[in-house]
């Protein structure tokens, strides 16, 4: 204690430095409170808006760089409910003519979850070009309103609305998977725009705006240094062959069916037609697209939403003897000399599955004439082989075979909900006939393509790509090229090879093709193109509810193929009738790049299968 | 109206528990203001952190009352032996604790979360009370180069600082509490008061601006060069004997090492610790959205408020979390913010007061234990306001640090009560024992 009085002076420089550090504090915020303009800025601006910059989606041309999709600016009314406050609603009203009770559900919907008085939601969606111009010179009197500048799809010409597929809004579920959207953005639902959204939506930007107590933007948050800007997306090269694909629609008018055209050499999907169609344009835009959606989407008849090319499974009818006569030829079990006998149908089952009257064939004949009798031996041929002792080995040989074709499996292509078709199993049968208790004969109309046997049409074509390439195929895919740079996924690069690989069989079968339309028996003599040598086959689909739907397979020029097509309508009967002439046609379309035949493509473009039964010609091959 | 002595309340400094009152009130409010939300109204809503703060002050004068049922003699007899257990778990809780958030400085029982290094304040201050009350701290002007008589003059002051750095660099070290370590440095206002030596603290003082020169200046050798030259000339005016060379030479050396040791320091600092320097000193491109954010977001939100401020409740910029942290470290945002100039300064000038009631108080004792004990208190105290607010307002580095007695959060608020309490206790029987 003895210093202590010395020391004792000390607390008047604690308690001084105390008191000055305190003063110096209180200057401070004297100074920060009320000097300092920098947060006079702020204390106006009582709030940060972040104004997102949608980038505008990426462009698609098709192979001969034609403009197929573009964008059109669009306006969005956005608001947020809690900044309404002294918002002139009348006025608001009138501009978007709508009652004041329409306006108070709104506010109310926005209010709600999963939207919050705090956060931004769409109260108009797409305002017409007036309304926008109107409502912009009175915005300022609308607390918590403002316009959200975005781009919707436009399409120059309506069609291939399937391959495209449209744009939607982001569900909820979507916005909570991916934290790139938000609810109300735009994504790519089907087709082409859900295949290569990231491609084509590019990135979003975000400007923070600086607003004052009136909602008014008062300037940009440190000079716009936090904003980022819209990558806009990329555009994207198509395969389609625009001038194909809308003579295609137009030839299908008035029929249900699809056409798949596909360059064998390639892979690139020439063109890809679902029939009934209908204007992409109709998918677009706010209150009119969920209009037309609904439209759409009941008419039940017609099912226009459908893509039947992509996921209408039917049975490919005779078209599929053409696998049969290739893995028969492989396994050394028939020649192009063999011969099987045929009475107005196959023999042993008594006369089922039926043939017409022709006679007796050899493999190329066979073909030409589609004989029936003659692949339900083809396929007993194969399965019932001596190699396979037990009955099941010898068909799960011809099932793996045939899937090597493509038939049965997902051909990798680039487009979304595609269906892989059916070839049906020993496990499948032994459940429907029970285990040992069916043989060959029991299945035999699966060599002749029918039964449980199905593909989609866009199989089909890349069987008939297959058997143009002689052994092999590229998954079709539609994009050859994103963003300028020719880039192509590596895995359409990949051939993919069939179970027969020896050209000469492939040249039998040609053969049959070929004659199919040349040939004394032709079931196709109308579609003949003078100069181009066309390989094809008719094909019959049984249709338990109705009328066959009817298949035409080609691949033209036979000796350098460019194109291989199928045309599938529905309901039309015997494939030579409809389907053969559309496929003709196209192809001379696709290789000339016009028409010598005016009065067949005359008949087919005016042919309504919908609505008058009574054109089809009832002929069963 | 005389006090019964064995009330709980006699001799109790009552302008002080007000103040406490006062300003845990306000802390309160606050806290309700920064977390408010339409969605739960209530104050007393207990899933809410304004719920919580109730209990936790509730428990805080539970606890209050219980040091003053305490007779004072614990606090002297058993000084040491607390400072020895929070040193122990405070080496303990490293190994035991439990990971939060990449801190190992809880112990947690059942739902009950307790940080030791929170009570490390009290307990180093009462052995730093007890070890000082024990002594003569020599007062030594005088200036020897001798390590003998170095070692004889400053050994209680060493003794003394051992006492503050031990738990200082435990906590630092194995727990990684910048904030709760750093506090500790403000007992060096006791030693001063309790006769350190004035050289200690120039030398501290000069030693920290150079500091701070070294981490604005990057040209470390130009600084050296600069620093030469001082030397030099201090040479020209003092006479040129050996022992002036001396220790010219060996100061130029010491302020050498500062600067070479200050550049090591900031290159051996984390990424987000370098930045708050950087901040702080307004180095460098500071990203304001990033590192700078909550410092730049602080001043927005109390530069917003004005005067007057925009009300209670209508604080936009804390109220739609523009500010993070707002209810613990960064809490006097929202006072700015709605309370304005005007509020702001009654809330420093209401800390400030009860500080310098405090230093009154001690320089009342007839004890030494008190009278440094109570300036321990109200050091601890004056080095939280300072930091905190100053981080606030860009004048100190972000430092996590709580506002005493406002901030959300119970560990600090019952350390604060139990510092504070065991002071007014000593007080109010300040007449009775001498120490
Ligand atoms: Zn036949």
């Amino acid at each position: 204690m003895n210093n202590n009085n010395l020391l004792s002076d000390r607390k008047y420089i604690v308690g001084g430095f105390f008191i000055l550090i305190a003063c110096i504090y209180v200057a401070r915020l004297f100074y920060i409170q009320i000097i300092d303009d920098k947060y006079k800025l702020d204390a106006q601006a009582n709030a940060f808006r972040y104004i997102t910059e949608y980038p505008v989606r990426g462009y698609i041309y098709d192979r001969n760089g034609k403009l197929i999709v573009f964008n059109e600016a669009s306006y969005d009314l956005m608001v947020t409910p809690k900044e309404t406050k002294g918002c002139d609603t009348m006025a608001l009203c009138e501009v978007l003519q709508i009652t004041k009770e329409e306006y108070l559900k709104r506010i109310k919907k926005a209010s709600q979850a999963p939207n919050s008085p705090r956060k931004q939601s769409i109260f108009e969606k797409q305002m017409s070009a007036q309304t926008y111009a109107a409502l912009q010179e009175k915005l300022y009197r609308f607390n918590g309103f403002f316009v959200q500048k975005r781009t919707v799809r436009k399409y120059p010409r309506p069609i291939a609305a399937h391959l495209l597929g449209y744009v939607g809004e982001v569900t909820k579920e979507q916005a909570e998977k991916n934290s790139y959207y938000r609810e109300g953005d735009y994504i790519g639902v089907s087709g082409i725009e859900r295949s290569y959204e990231e491609a084509l939506r590019g990135k979003k930007g975000v400007q923070i705006a600086i607003t004052d107590v009136h909602n008014k933007i008062v300037g940009r948050y440190m000079d716009g240094k936090y904003d980022t800007l819209a990558i806009p997306g990329k555009p994207l090269y198509c395969t389609i062959d625009v001038e194909l694909q809308a003579y295609g629609e137009q030839l299908m008018k008035g029929k249900k069916g699809a056409i798949v055209a596909i360059e064998p050499q390639t892979g690139e999907i020439l063109c890809l037609i679902s029939a009934p169609a209908y204007d992409p344009n109709l998918l677009v835009g706010g209150k009119e697209r969920s209009r037309n959606f609904t439209k759409l989407y009941y008419d039940s008849l017609n099912l226009p939403l459908l893509n039947r090319a992509l996921q209408g499974q039917y049975p490919p009818g005779s078209t599929f003897k053409l696998i049969d006569a290739l893995i028969a030829q492989k396994d050394e079990v028939i020649n192009r000399n063999t011969v099987f006998p045929c009475s107005h149908g196959y023999p042993p089952m008594g006369g089922r599955p039926k043939c017409h009257s022709h006679p007796a064939m050899n493999l190329p004949g066979s073909i030409s004439t589609s004989c029936n009798s003659y692949y339900s031996y083809v396929f007993r041929a194969i399965v019932d082989q001596k190699k396979y002792p037990k009955f099941v080995d010898g068909f799960e040989h011809w099932r793996t075979c045939v899937k090597s074709f493509g038939p049965g499996t997902k051909l990798g292509t680039d487009l979304p909900y595609d269906k892989p078709g059916n070839v049906p199993s020993v496990k499948y049968y032994n459940k429907v006939f029970g285990e040992n208790r069916w043989r060959s004969n029991t299945v035999v109309s699966l060599g002749i393509g029918q039964a449980e046997l199905t593909l989609v049409p866009l199989q089909m074509a890349n069987v008939v790509a297959l058997i143009a390439n002689k052994g092999f195929y590229y998954s079709p895919h539609a994009i050859k090229g994103i963003g300028g740079e020719k880039y192509l996924d590596p895995k359409f690069k990949q051939k993919h090879y069939a179970y027969v690989q020896e050209a000469a069989y492939y040249d039998i079968v040609h053969d049959g093709m070929q004659g199919c339309l040349e040939g004394a028996y032709s079931t196709a003599r109308t579609s003949i193109i003078k100069g181009i040598t066309i390989c094809g086959k008719t094909g019959t689909a049984e249709n338990p509810h109705g009328k066959d739907h009817a298949v035409f397979s080609a691949f033209a020029p036979r000796q350098d193929p460019k194109i291989a097509i199928v045309v599938f309508t529905e309901n039309a009967g015997f494939g030579g009738t409809w389907s053969a002439p559309i496929a003709s046609l196209m192809i001379e379309k696709y290789l000339r790049g016009k028409i010598t035949r005016p009065e067949i493509e005359k008949r087919m473009m005016e042919a309504d299968l919908i609505n008058s039964k009574n054109l089809i010609v009832e002929r069963k091959h | 109206m005389r006090q019964n002595e064995y009330s709980l309340f006699y001799g109790v400094d009552r302008l002080t528990v007000l103040i406490y009152i006062l300003l845990v009130l306000m802390g309160w409010g606050n806290i309700y203001a920064a977390v408010y939300n339409e969605e739960h109204s209530n104050i007393f809503d207990l899933s809410q952190k304004y719920g919580k703060q109730l209990i936790w002050i509730g428990s805080a004068a539970i606890i209050a009352f219980s040091i003053l049922l305490v007779d004072t003699n614990v606090y002297t007899a058993f000084a040491f032996v607390f400072y020895a257990l929070l040193i122990i778990s405070n080496i303990i809780v490293r190994f035991v604790g439990r990971d939060i958030k990449g801190s190992h400085s809880w112990f947690i029982i059942g739902d009950f979360r307790i940080q030791p290094a929170e009570f490390m304040k009290f307990a180093t201050n009462l052995a730093l009370a007890k070890f000082l009350s024990n002594q003569n701290i020599i007062v030594n002007a005088q200036f020897r180069l001798r390590l003998k008589d170095l070692l004889n003059n400053y050994r209680n002051t060493i003794i003394a600082l051992l006492i503050i750095g031990v738990p200082l660099i435990l906590i630092k070290v194995l727990q990684d509490e910048t904030g709760l370590a750093i506090v500790l440095i403000a007992f060096v206002v006791v030693l001063y008061r309790e006769g350190l030596s004035v050289n200690f603290l120039i030398f501290g003082l000069l030693a920290g601006i150079l500091f701070v020169v070294s981490l604005v200046v990057t040209q470390t050798s130009t600084l050296l060069i600069v620093l030469g030259c001082i030397a030099a000339l201090s040479l020209f005016f003092v006479g040129r004997q050996r022992k002036n060379i001396l220790i010219v030479v060996g100061v130029y050396i010491l302020a050498a090492g500062v600067v070479l040791g200050t550049n090591q320091f900031y290159n051996k600092l984390e990424a987000h610790q370098k930045v708050r320097i950087d901040v702080l000193l307004g180095r460098g491109t500071v990203n304001l959205k990033k590192e700078g954010y909550n410092v730049n977001q602080a001043k927005i939100a109390i530069g917003s408020g004005g005067f007057l401020g925009k009300g209670y409740l209508q604080g936009t910029q804390t109220k739609y979390d523009f500010v993070p942290e707002q209810d613990t470290d960064f809490i006097f945002c929202t006072v700015g913010e709605e309370w304005g100039f005007v509020g702001s300064t009654l809330v420093i000038f209401l800390e400030l007061f009860l500080i310098l009631r405090i230093i009154f108080m001690a320089e009342r004792q007839r004890s030494p234990f008190s009278r440094i004990y109570g300036y321990g208190v109200a050091s601890v105290l004056f080095f939280h306001l300072a930091v905190n607010i100053g981080m606030t307002i860009g004048l100190m580095p972000v430092i996590g640090i709580p506002l005493p007695f406002f901030s959300y959060g119970g560990s600090s608020l019952w350390s604060f009560t139990i510092l504070l309490f065991i002071f007014i206790k000593l007080d109010a029987y300040r007449l009775q024992i001498l120490r």
